[in-house]
């Protein structure tokens, strides 16, 4: 089978490419650099209309190429025609590997293209590699959470091609950028075709408060605090923080799910995590454990989230956090 | 209005532990129950039929154990039940899990298959959509409410990171049901009942012709190279620290995180 290269689907959204595209990018970049026997290009794809600028940023972010369908029909995502003009590519193009987001909308695609060109698919990725006991290979050996994140197990996809990943936004870096990186635009041509799937409407999820997964300081509470949460609020207020929450909280309908952290919540990334009266299971640890700094106070020495944290604090968070409070007033009383 | 529903038996991963010292999942005393996203898909077939008539007829594939669970299915309302159980499907992956599926699905009459999203053993989401591009109908996943229906297109709302979508999709399709989307009714004493005599067939690999490599470990694209538990890094753990002593160190960090 003669295979080359690394897809990447770049997923836009009223015409802004989401970063989960970037990171894969990145990520990509740094796999072509370890298969080092054949020479693999970093190859985008890009459905929307009315993209401009947007395939330059796909070169800039890492592609050495970007194919671009652009047209009305594909302004908005549609299962059956991106699965259609995303299977034709890969048909024509055979590239070894394929990244997907693990968003919405990559695990709703995802799947169905890989049925349609009968290859394996890993699901919600957080780790890829090239398979380390092996010269000469191309072999991705991808890691994966499952069982609620109880186990996590390597897959890989020996026999077929290409070997496509869906990857969890936010658990790998978007840290190439080079400006007026040069790279090749194909445009693909695109023939209408009825969707059987019509959108009627949008609506717009309020957010009631900050969004969690921007934050750079997160002050978070389980049920540990319930009943105190003020506390939580009053010290992100002074922090320039975010409050979030356990799904122990959210399920008791103490905090809205808009803040619950995890794997059924929000995966997020901040510069501290501060986690207040939280066990750490893994459904939680899932979604934090990527934190620059993870502080931790619990009174139970054996809680799992200490397995995670920077700094772990065996105490009680309802004694401590008031007096962190009057530090933190007194500093800016103090430098102001 | 006539309603396949896919369903799987998943142990409940809450209740799963550890050993420490061998770094493994055990197993063994864990409860099987439902797939929560399957329970509202069920709920969501029952209900479509409360109000557009028609049949229900539960699916699964997995071990022979998988029968209670179908029978606490016909226990709510659910007319008849389908095993497909064979040790050749054992060790299968979603490409295979949905070919066997769809051997059995093609000669079926149905205007709407529900799957759940996802299952919580292996968290892919991926044999919903699957099945539906086998089938070549169309298909809409995390539905978070289903409005109405006319016969030929059924209107309902997909749930996307931070909104909403109101879709209509073309009968005969397949949806992915999120578990948040209603909640169980539960058994009725007369549907518990009946659940006993209700149809539960039992489907063998020798009924389904397809060929062995596609299907069970044999016939999985993937295949899983090792497993692991997440090593316990230990952290820098203050057990001995005064509350005041243990604001004052969080205070410092959150301070200079602040001022970075
Ligand atoms: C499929 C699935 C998905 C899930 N997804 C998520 C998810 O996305 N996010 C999530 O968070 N959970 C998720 N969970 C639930 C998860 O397994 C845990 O049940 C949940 O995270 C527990 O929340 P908690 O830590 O707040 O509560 P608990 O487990 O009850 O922990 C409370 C902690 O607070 C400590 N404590 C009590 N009082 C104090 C005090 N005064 N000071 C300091 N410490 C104190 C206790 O020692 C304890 O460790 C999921 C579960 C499943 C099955
Ligand atoms: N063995 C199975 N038998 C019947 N339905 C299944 C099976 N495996 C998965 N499904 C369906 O597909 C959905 C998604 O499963 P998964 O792709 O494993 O996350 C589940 O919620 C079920 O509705």
């Amino acid at each position: 089978m003669e295979t080359k290269d690394i897809l990447v689907f770049i997923e836009q959204r009223n015409n802004v490419i989401q970063n989960v595209s970037y990171e894969l990018l990145s990520e990509a970049r740094k796999l072509v650099k370890q298969i080092k026997h054949v020479k693999f290009e970093v190859v985008g794809i890009l459905l929307g209309n009315n993209l401009g600028q947007l395939p330059h940023d796909v070169l800039n972010h890492g592609a050495d190429r970007v194919y671009v369908a652009d047209h009305p029909e594909l302004s908005h995502y549609s299962t059956l025609r991106y699965t259609h003009v995303i299977s034709e590519l890969i048909k024509q193009h055979k590239p070894d590997s394929f990244l997907i987001g693990a968003s919405v909308i990559g695990r709703d695609l995802a799947p169905r293209i890989a049925a349609r060109i009968d290859t394996g698919l890993t699901a919600d990725a957080t780790k890829i590699e090239i398979n380390p006991n092996e010269e000469n290979t191309s072999e991705l050996w991808i890691t994966r959470p499952a069982f609620g994140g109880n186990l996590f197990g390597t897959i890989v996809c020996p026999n077929h091609r290409p070997q496509m990943a869906t990857i969890r936004p936010q658990v790998l870096d978007a840290d190439f950028y080079q400006l007026n990186r040069p790279g090749i635009i194909v445009n693909l041509p695109y023939k209408p075709m009825e969707d059987n799937v019509r959108i009627l409407n949008r609506i717009e999820k309020h957010q009631s408060g900050p969004d969690i997964t921007h934050a750079q300081i997160l002050i978070s509470g389980g049920r540990g605090m319930l009943e105190h949460f003020e506390l939580l609020d009053e010290l992100a207020q002074l922090s320039g923080g975010v409050v979030a929450a356990s799904r122990g909280v959210v399920d008791k309908g103490a905090a809205s799910k808009d803040i619950q952290v995890g794997q059924t919540g929000k995966t997020v990334r901040p510069r501290l995590y501060l986690a207040c009266g939280i066990s750490g299971a893994v459904q939680h640890t899932a979604g934090m454990d990527k934190s620059e700094t993870i502080l931790a106070i619990n009174s139970d020495p054996q809680a799992p989230i200490f397995s995670v944290a920077t700094i772990g604090i065996v105490g009680d968070a309802k004694t401590i956090l008031p007096l962190v409070i009057e530090n933190l007033k007194h500093h800016k009383l103090k430098h102001h | 209005m006539n309603i396949i529903v896919l369903v799987k038996q998943v142990p409940d991963t809450t209740e799963m532990k550890i050993d420490p010292i061998h770094g493994t999942l055990i197993r063994t005393g864990v409860p099987s129950i439902i797939n929560p996203d399957d329970m509202a898909g069920i709920e969501a077939a029952l209900s479509l039929k409360d109000h557009y008539g028609g049949t229900i007829t539960a699916v699964s594939m997995g071990p022979l154990q998988a029968e209670r669970m179908l029978r606490e299915i016909l226990g709510r309302g659910v007319d008849q039940a389908v095993l497909l159980s064979d040790a050749k499907f054992a060790g299968a992956d979603t490409w295979a899990t949905s070919t066997t599926l769809v051997a059995w699905l093609k000669r079926q009459s149905y205007d709407l298959i529900i799957a759940g999203r996802q299952a919580i053993d292996g968290d892919t989401a991926q044999v919903g959509p699957q099945v539906a591009e086998k089938l070549g109908i169309p298909q809409v996943s995390y539905v978070e409410s289903i409005e109405e229906c006319n016969g030929t297109w059924l209107t309902l709302s997909k749930a996307y990171e931070d909104y909403s979508e109101l879709l209509e999709v073309k009968l005969p399709a397949l949806i992915t049901t999120l578990s948040s989307m209603n909640t169980d009714r539960g058994m009725n004493a007369v549907d518990a009942w009946a659940a006993y005599d209700k149809p539960l067939a039992l489907v063998h690999f020798s009924d389904l012709s397809i060929p062995e490599t596609d299907v069970g470990l044999k016939g999985s694209p993937t295949q899983v190279k090792k497993t692991f538990t997440r090593s316990l890094e230990t952290a820098s753990l203050k057990s001995n620290l005064s509350p005041e002593e243990a604001a004052r160190l969080i205070t410092d960090v959150l301070i200079k995180t602040m001022e970075a």
